[in-house]
């Protein structure tokens, strides 16, 4: 479109096609990404980095070099159980700059004989911070605008410098890393290395991630202004990085710098070390878009995993959207009827031991009374054959009596005659 | 906080921001409500240096048809190198029947559909850049008529102010005097504070010079505006204006309006904030009140939709789902308890049952032994009696026996004599 009186083209679509009126004047629109840089910056900044390492390899000093301060912490032992995370929040100022920098490091990575679980503390931890924020997200009543932001931004990955190629540990966690932070590979204490060493050892290391299929993150190249310098640095992946909070005086200036008896190491000299590259890439051009491909990419997967294990849809069986209300709608019918089967159940299975158990008792009554009648009958039987007995002695006592009446009838009788006789006798005798 | 000591590069953000915003673009609506014949189109093209409106694109007043519209045109604007589309929604018809009454609702369910799609948006599983179509600026025209609101006017404002940033403006302010106009202004905020109605506050900003700005627009609300789509010449100057006998009404002059005022803050200073406050107030609101409707069904007791509002509808349905469970478990302890209650019960009536049977038939038991001992005894006793009487029957047999014998020796003997 062209330009019309030094000004701008507007161009204008409302159902009737699009149509280019020009601009009369200055109006002001270009003073929105000054509106927008104000509020930011009135707000202040956030930045979370995560150092995963192994202990010893700097990763403490480095994060001191980088943001030019001594933070917290003692140096630690190599006898942790397991790896824990460790996290600290600053509050830096930069000319007008507010930033609130939270270092989290791991303790104890890379100690233990059995590593195989090394990675799980760190996936837990980032994790934890995204559901924290899809909590606060999810929220019926919520403060987004002002949710401090613990999300990881970046991970530094300290790969120690061996000069060979990256420990299976190394590769084992950047791929369970690499699609929930952004990761950028650094080499640790690179002053142990010597330049060609180096340029062998970078040289492997990207091979090795590549062939692996770990992505690490790229500087982006799609905004013409920082394209070049961008695209360039990728080139010089992974950062040889040196650091140290001491400084020596080398000419009339005093520089960062590890010094040895055959020499002195500049930390800010970029033929000494690539520690200026990786200030630069983190901090100074890239800070804003490392938070910005946290918030849209690696959130944005990890909700979307969540919400799809919770059985949240975008579209219904029949291939049309669902909006909000009837999603949650629906949700809340599933979990209702869910509750509600959960009780019926409950009462079914209650129901069902109670006619269970009546019906037992019912049984063992029952045989109480079986038992019972038998006994009873029993008791019949022999109270008849009682009865019988009785009846029959009763006879037997009946002919008994009978016997004996007739019997002592007769021997009255006889003893009557025999009486008699006896008299009839005696009585001839006395004759 | 640490001020830091050497360079060490993140003052560069704002730069980074500043960069990514432009390469992002802006979006901004602006919504426009009033009577028809209150130069809203006019100032719309003043705003804009443009002819947003037309012969052939005629404005909201020229458009009215039976029932209050809401239509909406999308603009393109390129300034500077800055890209911001900007959605002009107009109301042809509000206002001007004879009935006004709900006029001001299909203005309200056009705001609420926006929010409702920006929700959808971003409630999606699968979520990509949401383009934000939310209404952040409501400007409401005023009639001049120097007295004090209108009854639609305050209806309109209450029931808006709760959903959308409502900037009220006093059309043609050149047929006030700036006396009736200071008048008209008080009477306005007057009444605006009476009803309780939140219009637009401008936030205050920690810089001085910034605030002194600030509390001088505070002073002149509501702004009265004059709007032209005409550049007259005024000594030697080309300057937009509405030409009179008596003069000439400058628009961009801040004697004769407040134009300019409108212009600085609406786009020069306060777009961001507008678009701000629509995101985290008015949206927010919208969306604690869908969704409390959702989970809270109504939420009719209010201490316990409180503590529901904290979580979000998800944590809140686990809460419940939790709540259910441990009812369960109660109800389920209490019917085990029940249950085992009335099971000794029956089981100790069976027992007693038992036991009570049991009792009889030992008893029923005792009762027929002692008969048969009884019975025994009978028969022993009469054992012994027949043996006796028997034993005795013998002897007397023989005794008779015996007798007969010496009877029948004597008879012979005696015989004999």
């Amino acid at each position: 479109m062209k330009c019309v009186n030094g000004s701008e083209i507007i161009i204008l679509w409302s159902g009737e096609g699009a149509r280019a009126v020009p601009l009369a004047g200055h109006v002001g629109f270009d003073s929105m990404p000054d509106q927008l840089v104000n509020k930011s910056v009135n707000h202040g900044f956030c930045f979370n980095i995560l150092c995963v390492g192994e202990t010893g390899l700097g990763k403490s000093t480095l994060m001191d070099t980088l943001f030019n301060t001594k933070f917290e912490g003692e140096p630690t032992q190599h006898n942790q159980p397991g790896v824990q995370l460790k996290s600290n929040t600053y509050e830096l100022q930069e000319s007008n700059v507010r930033l609130k920098l939270t270092v989290v490091n791991t303790v104890g990575f890379g100690d233990q004989i059995n590593k195989e679980d090394s990675y799980k503390s760190i996936v837990e931890f980032i994790d934890t911070q995204f559901e924290a924020y899809l909590q606060e997200e999810l929220k019926i009543k919520r403060t987004l605008h002002s949710y401090h932001d613990t999300r990881i931004h970046a991970c530094l990955y300290f790969i120690a410098p061996t000069g060979h190629s990256l420990k299976s540990l190394d590769l084992v966690t950047m791929k369970k890393l690499d699609s929930k932070v952004n990761i950028i590979p650094i080499i640790a204490k690179s002053d142990a290395i010597s330049k060609s060493e180096l340029t062998k050892f970078k040289i492997k290391i990207t091979s090795e991630l590549v062939s692996n299929g770990v992505q690490i993150y790229q500087f982006p190249t799609d905004d013409e202004t920082v394209a070049e310098i961008n695209s360039t640095m990728n080139g010089h992946l992974p950062f040889a990085v040196v650091g140290s909070t001491e400084e020596v005086k080398i000419g009339n200036k005093m520089v960062k710098a590890r010094q040895y008896p055959w020499g002195t190491v500049q930390v800010e000299n970029e033929n000494h070390c690539d520690f200026v590259k990786l200030r630069e890439m983190l901090i100074r051009v890239n800070m804003e878009d490392l938070r910005e491909q946290t918030h849209t990419r690696h959130y944005e997967l990890y909700r979307r995993c969540k919400l799809e294990e919770m059985g949240f849809k975008d579209t219904d069986p029949d291939c049309k959207p669902f909006s909000l209300q009837e999603t949650y709608e629906a949700k809340r019918n599933e979990f209702m009827g869910d509750l509600q089967k959960k009780e019926e159940e409950m009462r079914q299975m209650f129901v069902q031991r109670v006619k269970e158990k009546e019906a037992e008792l019912k049984e063992a009554e029952k045989e109480l009374h079986e038992k019972f009648d038998r006994l009873k009958k029993l008791h019949q039987d022999e109270k008849k054959k009682l009865e019988d007995k009785k009846k029959s002695l009763d006879d037997e006592l009946n002919g008994f009596k009978q016997k004996k009446t007739a019997a002592e009838l007769l021997q009255s009788q006889a003893q009557q005659a025999g009486g008699s006789t006896t008299l009839k006798r005696d009585k001839e005798r006395k004759k | 906080i640490k001020n830091l000591e050497g360079y060490v590069g993140f003052a560069n953000l704002p730069n980074q921001v500043y960069r990514k915003s432009v390469k992002r673009g802006f979006e901004f609506t602006l919504m426009v409500v009033g009577e028809s014949g209150l130069g809203k189109s006019t100032l719309i093209n003043s705003l804009f240096l443009t002819d947003l409106y037309s012969k052939d694109y005629p404005g909201p007043s020229l458009r009215i048809k039976k029932t209050v519209q809401v239509e909406q045109s999308k603009v393109l604007v390129k300034e500077g190198g800055v890209q911001l589309t900007l959605t002009i929604v107009d109301t042809p018809g509000f206002g001007d029947a004879v009935d006004n009454s709900n006029c001001w609702q299909p203005v309200i369910n056009y705001i609420d559909s926006k929010c409702e799609d920006f929700l959808n948006a971003e409630s999606r599983v699968n979520r990509r850049l949401m383009p934000d179509n939310r209404v952040h600026c409501c400007l409401y025209f005023i009639a001049p008529s120097g007295h004090g609101l209108k009854p639609l006017d305050i209806e309109f404002m209450k029931r808006l102010h709760d959903k959308v940033n409502v900037i009220p403006l006093i059309a043609k302010a050149d047929t006030l005097t700036p006396e009736e106009c200071q008048l008209f202004k008080k009477q306005i905020m007057k009444e605006i504070q009476e009803h309780k109605i939140q219009i637009y506050e401008f936030p205050d900003i920690e810089d001085d010079e910034d605030s002194k700005l600030i509390r001088k627009i505070k002073e002149r609300m509501p702004l009265a505006v004059v709007g032209s789509n005409v550049v007259i010449e005024v000594n030697g100057k080309k300057v937009r204006g509405r030409q009179y006998p008596w003069g000439v009404a400058e628009v961009e002059n801040g004697e004769h309006c407040d134009f300019t005022v409108l212009r600085n803050m609406l786009i020069r200073t306060h777009m961001q904030d507008l678009k701000d406050v629509t995101n985290n107030v008015h949206y927010e609101n919208y969306r604690s009140r869908k969704l409390a409707a959702v989970t809270c069904n109504g939420g009719v007791d209010t201490s316990k939709t409180k503590n529901q509002m904290t979580r979000s509808p998800l944590a809140q349905m686990e809460e419940e789902r939790r709540e259910h469970v441990m009812k369960m478990k109660k109800m389920e302890t209490e019917m085990e308890q029940v249950f085992e209650m009335k099971v000794k019960e029956k089981k100790q009536k069976l027992k007693d049952s038992e036991a009570e049977l049991e009792r009889r038939h030992e008893q029923m038991k005792k009762n027929l032994e002692a008969q048969y001992k009884e019975l025994e005894e009978k028969k022993r006793h009469h054992e012994e009696e027949k043996s006796n009487w028997e034993a005795q029957q013998r002897i007397l047999e023989q005794q008779k026996l015996d007798a007969s014998k010496t009877m029948e020796k004597n008879k012979k003997k005696g015989k004999i004599f």
